[in-house]
């Protein structure tokens, strides 16, 4: 009997649903077979949605990937002698080496797919744990300070500087303050959240206890998207073994700290991923938009203030206590400081996740890293940040991926998602497709979304019809006013930008 | 005249008390830090247009009209949730906000039917107002878009209508039902576009747990929910502030009119007892006045057996002077009395005591409140000085810990439960003292922190044991109790509450609470800050009703709890004019003011301005009376406004006394159970018809003012009047003010009280006087009316009605919402909807050890009787209790009350009766007994 070989499989929605699972079965079927024994580690995503199922082996002090693997190629991955590093096809040599990884800056990022994702040893090996230790060490005050030096924006899509919004939690008197994550990752072409949490979720626990100990906060709750179903099992687990290990509970490490976090899934509402619906479903009411003032982080959850982040801000926390915040605020271009994982999708060749820092261009992202579009046809049009977020044409790729650059230009960079369409696009449908999408997800309180999106769709099929073009291309341009200047909040507020940015930079496909 | 106007000002008031000054279109204005600046707009007289907000509940941000510009702030706000601040620069009105608000308009008007001219609301509708406001012109969108136009109405409800096709899903009838209500019977089902209101999950209206309160509908801006009168009338044409004539809430109304009938009575929002809410009596059932069974002529009869006859005033008048002064002559001058109505008007009650006294010469007048709150008056009075409620109903915001004892405000009290229930989501504290399980220890976002469960009949243990615990504890108020009581009483009283069989141990034992639960209790009331306790008939309807008033007077009084805002005794009088009725001195005992009638110069001043003399020696309370006229010696009684023989226990008690009388005169609206033996009928009239005042369980007098002439031609004054004159007394007012004033001259508490104060000041709370220009709302604010606050030492006796094998249960009584007391008015309209007959709550267990299932008729026996009712089963009672109403005559629920009454005050002990249940199948004898004489009677009128 030889030595066990470990073999990764990766344990990551979009590897599970290209039959990752049946890949880990049948390998170690076909190892019995051959009487090799084989360590079977299910870990996370590098986050190369294009290689996926990567299977990587531990060749001496390499890791050597196959990807992308599908169940009919184990049997000949086994005669090529894969254990061993054997050439095959798929065979795609060291993980670290592959450029799409390589020229990344992985910072937040760096334990995906490295790691299994509900092992400590490993966690902490790697670095886990080491900003939560610096924290308990150095005191709330420390704490509040590396972040806001960081200039870290929350990533959910707002930008908004996570040490001021921290600080004022810590400020506000009160007996109960919660800290809450919001994982109602619902914008399209979107994943970030859930390979960071699939793959090193014990990097956001982390995240969420320092926030807690930061402002002073004992209970944490973490709003999950009910369609990731394995996000939800893998987190639990997490949770569970941080408990254990005395990493999340009563007096975490024999200090006087508690914190505790509970997950709770959501009901298949995109506005809910906005944090005042969140917050009144965590309630356990219908997720209706709350107007601002009071602000969540001095009224929130039950009306006590109340941190309300996106699972990579607080994921990007632990490093920055860790190293300290001019560290992360080294990376990046003006006010956008660090790096933001962006998600490259659509009609794109080579899908993934691309953490980088700020500053380098659309183009950069769609043609070195995506390799352009999957049809090999022209990029048409690219919609970044979202379904609410403006259509680019082919010619503003060069716009750098920077905050204030892309609203200068109309744009969004938000949650960093950016979906790729090829020139078979018909933009008209684009943008009748905003309105419908904002009619259905609408939470109905007010009236320029609720009703208005519902008239977006019908004007828009009647300017497509040739129904009074003119006409209604007015009419349409004064309701996208309305529902900007009108709305409660961004669904109502924002639809409109990929709506006028398509009769804009694309009139051409309403006039057909 | 109308009353004036109520504005709506957008969104509630501050509660703060600082100002700023900001600028609105370039005008300065001073407005409340902490306002909105919507309410800052519309207080200095800009309408800034809105939908979704009104000011009675909290703004929500969804119609997006009352968008402002401010100057150094992009965007535009809406001004419905922005707060003001000091510098502000305010536009209201610009190009872009007429823009934007025209096209959220337009947006409306895109999915809402075009009939205004037709619509219930055409004049009355905010969403017509605001798109005139707001200029629209056109909707480009068309009308052949997706709508809502073909949504069915549901008319379930008998008094609303709820046609969401109109609905712009503003949410403020769901928000009104949660805050203004409390009953949070409203949702909003779907998402989107399919948002819409629902009552319930599928349900209609009347199947929901909607209460008909009717805030939903004050608060619709549109046709959605409207009055199915409104539907079938048109709009007002003018409208008159009264107040309602059910409880004791005295909620102020406005009668709209179309010329003298009544199209609708909207709560007012500026009635101080109310704030704009109502409940489903005041709001909707007054058809009761125009009912085809409204006596409108006098009528007399020899005898009971004869068909009654229809005369004129005169002759019924000079009938009964006639015979009350045959009777006089033959049996003696106290063989005739008088019952005064705590329905009608104090100017009405006024002159019926004033009748007893001044035209038969003694004092044998009394009133309902000896058979509900007369242990109040004499328990208050003896510890505190004063015998009425010491708190205005606002004070309960105020409260830190509430404790509710033998009453059930969502039922007796349903505006103020409202209020009461908005400082409990507050988060005031609540412990309910009550056998059963009443709705306020657990409904929507409220939940007892205890409820002590106990026994009927074991009050007086209870609170001992209560004082036990805080004298034990150490958890007095010495400072207060050394500044403000008597030390001497307040030494004895805790030696006789530490006694050991005071001890919450051994009260549990014979109250069934939980020793635990009783420490834990007093412990919450005695510490807080500011305790209030508010009580009713559960308290005082017992042998030891007065008594247990005066030992919570104690518990009050010991931890400090009297005198401020947020605590005191609160009795929650049951009837519109109970408070008055008693203030007007319809005792045998009192004169108005609650001054004995044996005190020579009370007496003497009374004498004097009435210019006659009066019996010094006190009458007959109601249940002697009734002894006396089973004896053979009370012949003859003028019974205003009450039906003695269906609300007084005991019935067929009742029934032989007035069996064995000579000439009963009953003054009422229909033919009651009392009228059944009577001899002369004199109709009376409705609130409606009436012009006085009401004083509610506040002491707060307020105006009832007529929206049509008496129906029966002659105001109730009138006839007491014409009934003095033809007895020989001359009493000759002219108008009601003139009898109000007479009240002011001779009652100390009353003397700034007169009808052109009161319609400038719109209410005030008695003792209103020099000392007191513009009225008391707390009492005992410096010292008591006593003095030093009196404690009594309240050792348990227990009631004589005990169960035994043959009468193993026990039966308590009490109200619902939707019929009232007797059922008179309620009865006859359709509140019958909801409750058709009394029915006997039971608990499962009870049920089924006797074989009764669910609407299984069942027999309800006591020593004294036995009536057959239908049975519910429910756990709101406790094994060993059993509870039922008494709005049916039918029924006849007092045929098994008993003869036990308070040892003070002679208040009937309603609440304790042992009972045995059983199935039945047929009517009890009693019961087939009513039946014949109900059809006897029927024969008798038809052929008069």
């Amino acid at each position: 009997m030889t030595e066990s070989v470990t073999v990764f499989v990766p344990n990551e929605t979009a590897a599970v649903s290209l039959g990752a699972n049946e890949i880990a079965e049948r390998i170690a079927v076909a190892a019995e077979k051959n009487n090799v024994e084989v360590n079977i580690v299910r870990n996370g995503s590098w986050g190369m949605s294009w290689l996926e199922p990567l299977v990587e082996i531990v060749v001496g002090n390499d890791r050597i990937a196959y990807g992308p693997v599908s169940v009919d190629d184990v049997d000949s991955l086994f005669v090529a002698g894969f254990l061993q590093g054997g050439e095959h096809d798929l065979k795609l040599g060291p993980t670290a080496d592959i450029a799409y990884l390589k020229t990344q800056d992985r910072w937040t990022f760096r334990r995906c797919g490295l790691i299994d994702p509900l092992s400590i040893t490993e966690f902490q090996a790697h670095g886990g744990f080491a900003g939560l230790k610096k924290a308990l060490e150095s005191g709330t005050e420390h704490v509040l300070e590396q972040v806001k030096t960081s200039g870290l924006r929350g990533r959910g899509g707002a930008g908004f500087p996570t040490g001021i919004k921290w600080q004022t939690v810590a400020s506000t008197d009160a007996g109960q303050k919660y800290i809450t994550c919001n994982a109602d990752e619902g914008d399209s072409g979107t994943f970030s959240d859930r390979i960071l949490m699939e793959s090193d979720p014990l990097t956001v626990i982390e995240g969420m206890i320092i926030a807690g100990f930061a402002v002073g906060a004992s209970k944490g709750y973490v709003y999950l998207r009910s369609e990731y179903p394995l996000t939800q099992q893998i987190f639990g687990k997490a949770l569970k073994v941080a408990r254990e290990s005395g990493w999340l509970g009563e007096n975490i490490q024999g200090s006087n700290f508690s914190f505790d976090i509970d997950l709770h899934i959501g009901a298949g509402s995109y506005v809910c991923g906005e944090e005042t619906a969140m917050l009144e479903s965590l309630e356990g009411k219908a997720g209706l938009i709350r107007f601002k003032p009071p602000l969540p982080a001095i009224e929130g959850l039950f009306g006590k203030p109340t941190v309300v982040n996106n699972v990579v801000t607080l994921g990007s926390v632990p490093d920055i206590v860790a190293l300290g915040g001019s560290t992360y605020d080294e990376y990046g271009v003006g006010r956008s400081k660090g790096t933001l994982a962006f998600q490259l999708a659509g009609n794109i060749k080579r899908g993934g996740l691309v953490e980088k820092a700020f500053g380098l261009t659309l183009r950069e992202l769609i043609e070195d890293w995506g390799g352009g579009t999957a049809s090999g046809r022209d990029v048409h049009a690219v919609q970044i940040g979202g379904p609410l977020g403006a259509y680019f044409s082919a010619d503003q790729l060069d716009t750098p991926m920077d905050y204030e650059a892309f609203a200068a230009v109309g744009g969004m960079i938000g949650h960093g998602g950016i979906v790729v369409f090829d020139d078979t696009v018909d933009m008209a449908e684009q943008a009748r497709f905003a309105m419908e999408f904002c009619a259905i997800e609408s939470c109905g309180k007010c009236t320029p979304c609720r009703i208005g999106s519902v008239r977006g769709v019908e004007v828009i099929d009647r300017i497509v019809a040739n129904d009074d073009r003119e006409k209604n291309i007015n009419l349409l341009n004064d309701l996208c006013d309305t529902m900007i200047d009108g709305s409660l909040c961004a669904m109502g507020g924002m639809t409109p930008f990929p709506v006028q940015s398509a009769l804009k930079y694309f009139a051409e496909d309403f006039n057909k | 005249m109308n009353p004036p106007t109520e504005p709506d000002l957008g969104t509630p008031a501050s509660p703060l008390e600082e100002t700023v000054t900001i600028e609105i279109d370039g005008l300065p204005a001073t407005v409340k830090s902490g306002s909105t600046i919507m309410r800052a707009a519309r207080e200095s007289g800009v309408d800034v247009p809105k939908l979704c907000a009104t000011d009675s509940i909290k703004p929500f941000g969804s119609c997006r009209l009352c968008v402002v510009e401010i100057e150094g702030r992009k965007g535009y706000p809406a001004s419905c949730t922005t707060p003001v601040e000091e510098g502000m620069k305010i536009r209201t009105q610009t190009d872009s906000l007429a823009r934007l608000r025209r096209n959220v308009m337009e947006l409306y008007i895109s999915d809402h039917p075009l009939d205004c001219l037709t619509c219930s609301a055409n004049g009355d509708c905010e969403l017509q107002d605001m798109a005139g406001a707001v200029g629209l012109r056109e909707v480009r969108y068309g009308f052949d878009g997706e709508n809502h136009l073909d949504a069915e109405t549901d008319t379930s409800n008998p008094y609303f209508s709820f046609d969401p096709s109109k609905c712009i899903v503003c949410s403020r009838c769901v928000r009104a039902c949660d805050e203004v209500q409390g009953t949070f019977a409203l949702t909003i089902e779907g998402r989107g576009f399919d948002a819409k209101v629902s009552a319930g999950i599928g349900e209609n209206f009347l199947d929901s747990e909607c209460v008909s309160c009717g805030a939903c509908i004050q608060a619709c801006p549109t046709a959605t929910l409207m009055e199915k009168s409104i539907i079938d009338n048109g709009q007002p044409d003018h409208s008159v502030l009264t107040t309602c004539a059910y409880c004791g809430v005295g909620c102020s109304f406005k009668a709209d009119m179309k010329g003298d009938q009544v199209v609708r009575m909207t709560p007012y929002k500026d009635g101080q007892a109310n704030q704009g809410h109502s409940c489903v009596k005041g709001r909707f059932a007054w058809g009761y006045s125009t009912h085809k069974e409204r006596v409108l002529a006098p009528m007399i009869r020899e005898s009971v057996d004869d068909p009654w006859r229809e005369v004129s005033w005169d002759e019924a008048i000079d009938y009964t002077a006639t015979r009350f002064k045959e009777i006089q002559k033959k049996y003696g001058r106290k063989s005739i009395g008088g019952i005064t109505s705590s329905r009608c008007t104090n100017e009405e009650v006024y002159v019926v005591q004033k009748l007893v006294r001044a035209a038969f010469g003694n004092n044998n007048v009394d009133t309902c409140a000896r058979v509900c709150h007369s242990p109040t008056g004499y328990g208050l009075k003896q510890t505190l000085g004063t015998s009425a409620g010491t708190q205005p109903f606002e004070s309960v915001m105020d409260a830190d810990v509430i404790l509710i004892i033998g009453a059930n405000p969502t039922a007796g009290h349903p505006v103020f439960a409202s209020q009461m229930k908005r400082r409990l989501r507050q988060g005031a504290k609540l412990i309910v003292i009550d056998p059963r399980k009443i709705e306020m220890v657990r409904t929507p976002h409220i939940q007892a922190d205890y409820h002590l469960p106990l026994l009927p009949g074991t009050n007086v243990p209870v609170v001992n044991a209560l004082a036990h615990v805080i004298v034990s504890e150490g958890l007095c108020d010495d400072d207060y109790v050394g500044k403000r009581c008597d030390l001497d009483s307040f030494a004895a009283w805790k030696e006789c509450m530490l006694k050991a069989e005071n001890s919450p141990e051994s009260v549990a034992e014979i109250s069934g609470v939980p020793a635990d639960d009783i420490r834990a209790a007093a412990r919450l009331y005695a510490k807080a800050d500011l305790g209030a306790i508010y009580y009713g008939l559960g308290v005082t309807e017992h042998s030891q009703g007065s008594t247990m008033v005066m030992g919570m007077a104690n518990l009050a009084m010991a931890t400090g709890n009297i005198g401020f805002s947020g605590c005191g005794v609160n009795p929650l009088r049951g009837q519109n004019n109970v408070q008055g009725s008693c203030d007007m001195g319809s005792f045998p005992h009192e004169l108005p003011g609650y001054r004995a009638v044996e005190d020579d110069a009370v007496r003497g001043t009374f004498e004097k301005n009435w210019g006659v003399e009066i019996d010094p020696e006190p009458g007959f309370r109601i249940p002697n009376m009734f002894d006396a006229a089973i004896a053979g010696e009370y012949k003859g009684m003028y019974i205003q406004g009450e039906d003695i023989a269906q609300s007084d226990p005991n019935t067929q008690h009742v029934e032989a006394a007035l069996g064995n009388m000579e000439c009963i005169v009953v003054q009422d609206l229909f033919l009651n159970e009392t009228a059944k033996f009577a001899h002369v009928f004199l109709p009376g009239t409705s609130f409606l018809e009436k012009n006085g005042t009401f004083i509610n369980a506040e002491r707060r007098i307020n105006r009832v003012r007529p929206v049509m002439k008496p129906r029966q031609g002659m105001a109730e004054w009138q006839i007491t009047q014409n009934l003095a004159r033809a007895l020989g007394y001359p009493m000759n007012y002219a108008k009601e003010a003139e009898i109000m004033g007479e009240i002011a001259t001779l009652t100390p508490t009353f003397s700034g009280v007169s009808f052109d104060f009161l319609d400038e000041v719109g209410s005030v709370q008695w003792p209103c006087n020099e000392s007191a220009p513009m009225g008391t709302p707390i009492m005992h604010v410096d010292q008591f009316v006593r003095g030093k606050g009196l404690f009594v030492e309240t050792d348990y006796v227990p009631t004589e009605e005990r169960t035994n094998r043959k009468f193993p249960l026990l039966l308590t009584t009490g109200r619902t919402l939707t019929q009232y007391n007797v059922g008179a008015q309620t009865r006859r309209t359709p509140n019958v909807v909801w409750y058709k007959e009394d029915l006997l709550e039971i608990h499962p267990h009870d049920a089924e050890t006797r074989g009764i299932n669910e609407g299984d008729r069942v027999s309800l026996t006591s020593r004294k009787g036995d009536i057959t009712l239908s049975a519910i089963i429910t756990e709101r009672v406790q094994p060993g209790v059993v509870y039922t109403t008494f709005h049916d005559p039918e029924t006849g629920a007092n045929v098994v009350t008993t003869e036990y009454s308070d040892w003070a005050t002679s208040c009937p002990e309603y609440k304790v009766t042992a009972v045995q249940v059983a199935p039945a199948v047929h009517r009890s004898k009693w019961q087939q007994k009513f039946d014949k004489r109900a059809s006897e009677q029927g024969k008798i009128l038809e052929t008069s």
